[in-house]
């Protein structure tokens, strides 16, 4: 049977299961509006590493290291690791991987790293080419404020536009067999770059791409918005949210009603995290810590995860140039 | 009195317009503290930042114009005194009590304490 739907989509014959999940965070997250359905929360950002990168390296392969063990299984049955950060030459997943010392493919997608490894793991699952994947991303505020912005020790003020970035990790396993959600249909996104250049502003940037493959997605598989319970983007902030359901809108879908997304759903409005979360552990311990055991008791029977990412790099914005954008969806089904 | 007052009014107002252009233009901090210091070097060289400095003591020398013009004015001096060697010599010498003290508190502080994160 053809697997391929549409233009962009992959229909699952045998939907890979969603076994288990763990999430790790720093302690804002962990005050946060998820606060009770996290794993692990850190005392610190630092967790008595010498660097943040170390600290991020340490909680990827806490969180991998969980999921397994909440699978009720082992390393040595995990057949790939498919994993990202948002650092240069994933710098916290390769590290990590020195110990995991299991079969790896790194992944870039910025802050869709968690719909693009759940994407690439079910059609590997799918494909009979493996039994058990991991999957898992990072990110850490403090890194990515050094690499992408300023380090945090400058005390440079951030716009209100602005969005904090996670620091945590959400890692799940995906399995050929089992119990759970199952990963039904993908929607693998196009590079989409309106012209944005400021890095404050990313929730907006990505926006394009984010209605972009959502209605790609809703083209390719016939559906309309009210098939899913919810559809969830990956971290557009306040802004960006908005923007998606103008954009929608303006194609004559109204998604007003059962879209929200990641960003918005972390941090309180108190914690001064201005458009609210962003990064690639976003969307990865919103899923991870909340969505998941929703599917998994059925209160959520039917959602559709977008990863957003932009796909800048700190050399490119020093050359002035505007930001990629990038969204892949997975649907997610009891 | 007076003085205290001035220092803060117009020390003051320099840091309103510093944070206006950060809240309202795209430049980032870097940005303002280069420009900061480029104006405050070019309105001495016009003459116009010495009477801020008279008006405001501490309150115009402090902030980073203070800087341009501690720069601008140094070399002027310096070339007033030795000629065109002075374009080279009077910027460091007219700053060396600011630079040093960065330096050695810099120094200082990079032995007592070790980074983190």
């Amino acid at each position: 049977m053809k697997k391929k739907l549409g233009s962009q989509s992959i229909r699952f014959e045998q939907p890979p299961i969603i076994t288990s999940t763990a999430t790790i965070v720093g302690p804002m997250e962990g005050e946060g509006l998820l606060a009770n359905f996290f794993d692990y929360v850190m005392a610190d950002n630092i967790n008595n590493y010498a660097s943040w990168e170390k600290c991020e390296s340490y909680m990827i392969e806490w969180a991998i290291r969980k999921a397994v063990e909440k699978d009720n299984s082992t390393l040595e049955n995990v057949d790939y690791i498919l994993a990202g950060d948002l650092l240069n030459q994933l710098m916290a997943t390769h590290f990590a991987m020195r110990s995991l010392g299991r079969p790896f493919l790194g992944l870039y997608g910025a802050c869709s790293t968690l719909a693009e490894s759940m994407l690439i793991g079910s059609t590997l699952l799918d494909g009979g080419f493996a039994e058990k994947i991991a999957i898992a991303v990072s990110s850490h505020h403090d890194a990515a404020e050094r690499q992408y912005r300023f380090p945090t020790e400058m005390g440079v003020q951030r716009p209100p536009i602005s969005q904090w970035t996670v620091t945590g990790s959400g890692s799940a396993i995906l399995s050929a067999m089992g119990e759970g959600p199952r990963v039904t249909t993908a929607t693998v996104g196009r590079v989409i770059d309106l012209g944005i250049k400021d890095p404050n502003v990313m929730g907006p940037a990505m926006a394009p791409a984010a209605a972009d493959t959502l209605l790609c997605h809703l083209n390719d598989t016939g559906r309309t918005p009210d098939y899913y319970d919810m559809i969830y983007t990956g971290d557009l902030g306040k802004v960006g949210k908005q923007l998606v359901i103008d954009l929608m809108q303006e194609k004559g879908i109204n998604v007003s009603a059962n879209y929200e997304d990641c960003g918005c759903m972390v941090y309180r409005e108190e914690q001064d995290a201005h458009s609210g979360a962003s990064g690639c552990a976003s969307s990865g311990i919103v899923f991870a810590s909340y969505l998941y055991p929703l599917l998994k008791k059925g209160d959520l029977k039917k959602i559709l995860l977008i990863g957003t990412g932009s796909l800048h790099s700190p050399t490119s914005y020093q050359q002035k140039e505007s930001i990629p954008c990038i969204a892949h969806a997975v649907s997610i089904e009891q | 009195m007076q003085i205290f007052v001035m220092a803060f009014v117009i020390g003051g107002l320099i840091c309103v317009i510093g944070q206006l252009l950060m809240d309202l233009t795209s430049l980032t901090p870097a940005h303002v503290l280069v420009l900061f210091v480029v104006l405050g070097g070019v309105l001495s060289g016009l003459g116009l930042y010495q009477p801020l400095v008279d008006l405001a003591g501490a309150g115009a020398s402090v902030p980073l114009p203070g800087f341009g013009h501690a720069l601008v004015s140094g070399t002027i001096e310096e070339i007033d005194k030795v000629g065109f060697l002075g374009v080279f010599s009077g910027a460091l010498k007219a700053t060396a009590v600011g630079i040093m003290a960065a330096v050695i508190f810099g120094f200082t502080m990079a032995l007592l304490f070790n980074p983190k994160g």
